[in-house]
């Protein structure tokens, strides 16, 4: 055993409890360990390029060459735009929208293996942990989805200092709002049982109506329009798209053909943005509610 | 007994019809190593749990560090360091970004953050795997690093639940004279639970629950006065009839423990030769020893601690420990 003499004796004891102090340090620590744990993980970050790899280059291009050979371009006649490059934005979408939700499906793994319970009997707010969840899945999703990039020359997307730059609060912002949702949902689950069924009837369903993979204009039947519309990560990903092919040079009335409309309007990117927001927020409250009912 | 900064009265948890905890007092003094011994399922836990403001009791009073646990649990948590049953360290951090995560989450200040985290991870001999990550690290040395964690924040007192579980019983000892070491230099009371008897002995008081009631208390010496000297175990082949001439003709109450009679005599060297010379069934085998924490619990609640010892949990457990706490952590 060691015997060496320790420099501080048992003296500064039972500070008076600051619980708001404490709660800011908690979400900025909490948020810390997710990215540490992020990163300590590299291969999850070559990994995850594998399934939006596969969505580009086979899936994208197959669709292409049969698009190309009935229809020529998408976006109307005349138009050289290609699928893979209607998709690209999507897929950085489907990036942010699966990996902020595995983000926040974390502390379901947390609870199971305790480290949750070191969180939950600390003298701070329990909203810490809703919180630091959100903004750690978040940012784990907002680098994901910026990973994604790196395809951009292979599909032919031009990418532009100032396009990057406004693309940057924009993934984040969506994933912020994914990353609440996955943090309420997992707030109240108790064991990784669950997460079968969030994949199946929460994040498949989000992706497929989001518009990643189609356009989502009036041709849509009328109740697949509907639920387009409720789909949070439908604004996520018009609003990635939007920056995308703009910033690659994709004529101007080409971009507002796939614009998202609300009773005949076209929702404009600061909506688009708000209703992120607002979705965010109204989710991490439910987050906060989750972790207040006591373990 | 100073100002006692554990202090328990009339404690009572109930779960539906199930009674958990069925009235319990109790006191304990600043400086203090306090074991709770007991079966699983003899109200350990739940007692535990109450105290550190896990759960709430259903009646009762309970204080620590100078606060109620229902009514100020905030203050009670800001006091108290806890090292929890199931392991609860983030593998994939290293022993020093757990302790700096804990460090933050308890509000030390910057100044001394770094100098703390030294000293606990010293006090616990992990200073040279402090870079490593927990996944490397042995049950041993994640209890270690527990421990430290559980200190870090300059604690009143240090709640430990079951904190030997299914280690070797070599690194179960290491870890008492680590838990020592760290009363003595952090002049902190330990509350510790557990089901080995023989860890109680490094316990300055016990308390030994069965059923939701505490059956005794007092320091390992006093419980052991209370079964009558030495403890004899005979094997025969014939042991009711065994049994009916120590009554009748010694005068001894035996009991009946795993195919052998154990009686308690005052004085094991005059009680053998007797033995031999009194009883007319065959002996195959006789020992004799100083009574144990086991012969003070056989005697109290007439059943062998060890026989509930291992539920099918505790095996999940330690395969789970031995496997490095479950999987990819």
């Amino acid at each position: 055993m060691s015997d060496q003499v320790l420099s501080t004796p048992a003296v500064p004891r039972a500070q008076t409890v600051n619980i708001r102090g404490a709660t800011l340090r908690a979400i900025i620590i909490i948020w810390r360990r997710d990215l540490i744990r992020y990163w300590r993980d590299r291969m999850r970050v070559i990994g995850s390029l594998a399934q939006p790899i596969l969505f580009l280059f086979v899936f994208g291009s197959g669709l292409s060459s049969a698009l190309r050979g009935s229809t020529g371009g998408l976006g109307g006649a005349g138009s050289s735009l290609q699928y893979v490059q209607f998709i690209f934005p999507g897929i950085i979408g489907m990036s942010v929208l699966f990996t902020s939700i595995f983000g926040a499906m974390s502390i379901v793994w947390d609870r199971e293996f305790g480290f949750l319970k070191e969180v939950l009997v600390a003298p701070i707010h329990r909203s810490a942990v809703a919180i630091g969840k959100t903004l750690g899945g978040a940012s784990q999703a907002m680098i994901q989805g910026l990973v994604i990039l790196v395809l951009a020359p292979l599909v032919g997307v031009k990418l532009t200092v100032v396009g990057v730059v406004e693309l940057i609060p924009a993934i984040f912002l969506f994933a912020f709002a994914l990353s609440a949702l996955g943090v309420a949902v997992a707030a109240r689950m108790r064991t990784m049982q669950g997460f079968q069924v969030v994949m199946n009837f929460l994040m498949m369903p989000m992706f497929f109506l989001a518009g990643a993979l189609f356009p989502l204009t009036g041709n849509l039947p009328a109740w697949l329009l509907v639920l387009t519309r409720l789909d949070p990560a439908s604004y996520g990903i018009d609003c990635l798209r939007r920056i995308v092919l703009t910033m690659s040079g994709v004529p101007s009335q080409v971009v507002h053909g796939f614009e998202v409309t609300l009773f005949g309007w076209t929702v404009s990117l600061w909506v688009e943005l708000a209703v992120l927001v607002a979705f965010g927020l109204l989710m991490m409250g439910l987050g906060v509610y989750g972790f207040r009912q006591r373990d | 007994m100073p100002q006692p900064v554990i202090s328990v009265r009339d404690l009572v948890k109930t779960y539906g019809k199930v009674e958990a905890v069925r009235g319990i007092d109790l006191d304990v003094g600043p400086g203090e190593i306090f074991g709770f011994l007991g079966p699983n399922g003899a109200g350990k836990s739940t007692t535990i749990s109450i105290l550190c403001t896990l759960i709430r009791p259903t009646s009762g009073v309970a204080e620590v560090a100078g606060f109620d646990v229902s009514r100020d649990p905030s203050a009670v948590r800001a006091r108290i360091g806890l090292v929890f049953q199931d392991p609860s360290l983030d593998g994939q951090l290293t022993g020093r970004e757990n302790l700096e995560f804990h460090a933050y989450l308890y509000g030390l200040p910057a100044a001394t953050r770094k100098q703390r985290i030294d000293d606990a991870l010293a006090i616990v001999d992990l200073a040279d795997r402090a870079g490593s990550t927990v996944l490397t690290y042995s049950g041993g040395m994640r209890r270690r690093l527990e421990i430290a964690r559980g200190i870090l924040h300059y604690p009143q007192i240090l709640f430990l639940d079951e904190p030997t579980l299914g280690l070797d019983p070599q690194t179960r000892n290491n870890i008492w004279e680590y838990l020592h070491t760290v009363r003595t230099r952090e002049h902190i009371t330990i509350f510790m639970t557990t089901h080995y008897m023989d860890e109680a002995e490094f316990c300055d008081r016990i308390a030994i629950i069965d059923q939701g009631k505490i059956v005794a208390l007092g320091t390992p010496a006093e419980l052991k006065t209370k079964v009558g000297g030495d403890v004899v175990t005979i094997i025969t082949p014939d042991m009711h009839v065994a049994a009916d001439q120590l009554r009748s003709v010694m005068d001894l109450e035996s009991t009946q423990v795993d195919g052998t009679l154990r009686v308690e005599v005052s004085d094991s060297a005059s009680f053998v030769p007797r033995l031999f010379s009194e009883l007319t069934v065959p002996i195959s085998s006789v020992s004799a020893r100083r009574p144990s924490l086991d012969d003070v619990f056989l005697k109290l609640t007439g059943r062998e601690i060890r026989e509930q010892a291992n539920t099918s949990l505790d095996t999940m457990r330690r395969m789970g420990r031995m496997w490095g706490g479950g999987g990819r952590r």
